[in-house]
């Protein structure tokens, strides 16, 4: 074998190899919903967590990625908190379209949120 | 000369046993009850730390999620334990699992137990470390399908080699964090947690169905 059929071979094969070692890519397109869920934990103001998940929602919308588990459950909660009742049922049907899993635990709040006792 | 060659056998034997053995797990119990969802319960801090539990439980749907699960919303559920007048995580992990089915609709439920959080304060150097278990079980069965822990620590990679080119990088980052950070724990934490409920790993949690490496371990 001469030698640049060898380096052509060495090369393609450090390639491969590279090519395997990439990450894939994630499930879901995160942003803050993790840092946000901390900020309302630590009970800081409201606006400012709202404001920062519909940022990156929108940011998230324009990838034409997913949100994670959970996000726009956790904007309904916000919206709720703030008396914006209409959006609430609107992010919470959205996390149940989006994952069927949280179908039983959507409808508990969504019934609780009608007869007024939901938080 | 004989028991000599015995005990030299025997010695091989017992150090090669402590290199291989493997930690291995039952998991035919997760694998018949293939969860979708998961619950996880606000977790038990034994920590003096009182942010830990919080800090902890905000970053455990990352390392789920990407495994392929459905994880219930953290806050929400920690307001419906409210609503229902639990307020401690003991009391909450208390409730009996079937009920815990009834309102949430999870098939299983993440109980974690927070050990250690914090920062000691040495004469040279200081550690930040976070060291959680957890146990996953089945909500409609109560049986246990997995148990797991995990430690993380500001100082890995510092003077042992063992963390790597990558261990070496991720310490650099967390101290980064940690001098622009009033609560050196949060970043820890992270990492205690993608440690502790990644799949893929050994002894780990196995995929779940939404991962596309589901049904591949």
């Amino acid at each position: 074998m001469n030698k640049a059929v060898k380096l052509v071979l060495m090369l393609t094969a450090v390639a491969t190899v590279a090519g395997c070692q990439t990450a894939p890519q994630s499930l879901y397109q995160w942003e803050s919903y993790q840092p946000q869920v901390y900020e309302y934990f630590k009970g800081e103001p409201k606006e400012a967590q709202v404001e920062a998940l519909e940022r990156d929602l929108q940011k998230i919308n324009a990838s034409g990625r997913k949100a994670p588990p959970g996000y726009h459950a956790h904007l309904g909660m916000l919206y709720l908190s703030m008396g914006k009742d209409d959006q609430m049922v609107q992010q919470f049907r959205t996390e149940k379209v989006l994952f069927p899993e949280s179908a039983a635990y959507m409808d508990f709040l969504l019934k609780n949120a009608k007869t007024g006792d939901v938080k | 000369m004989s028991f000599l060659k015995m005990t030299g056998a025997l010695l091989a034997l017992a150090l090669l046993g402590g290199c291989v053995a493997p930690k291995t797990i039952d998991y035919s119990a997760f694998k018949q009850a293939r969860p979708k969802s998961i619950l996880v319960l606000p977790p038990i801090n034994e920590s003096p730390e009182v942010q830990a539990s919080y800090a902890l439980v905000s970053q455990v749907t990352y390392p789920l999620a990407e495994a392929g699960y459905y994880v219930l919303p953290i806050a929400l559920v920690d307001e419906t334990f409210r609503q229902n007048g639990l307020t401690t995580p003991n009391d909450i992990q208390g409730v009996a699992p079937g009920k815990l089915h009834d309102i949430f609709g999870a098939d299983a439920a993440l109980y974690i137990t927070i050990t250690e959080y914090g920062t000691r304060y040495m004469v040279i150097s200081s550690e930040t470390a976070v060291t959680a278990s957890a146990k996953l079980v089945d909500l409609r069965t109560g049986t246990t399908l997995w148990t797991g822990s995990a430690r993380a620590s500001s100082e890995e990679g510092g003077n042992n080699g063992g963390g790597g080119l990558v261990g070496m990088l991720i310490t650099a980052a967390v101290k980064q964090i940690i001098n622009s950070s009033t609560d050196a724990g949060y970043p820890i934490a992270g990492i205690t947690s993608t440690r502790l409920l990644s799949a893929g790993q050994r002894t780990g949690i196995l995929y779940g169905p939404r991962s596309p490496k589901y049904g591949s371990d």
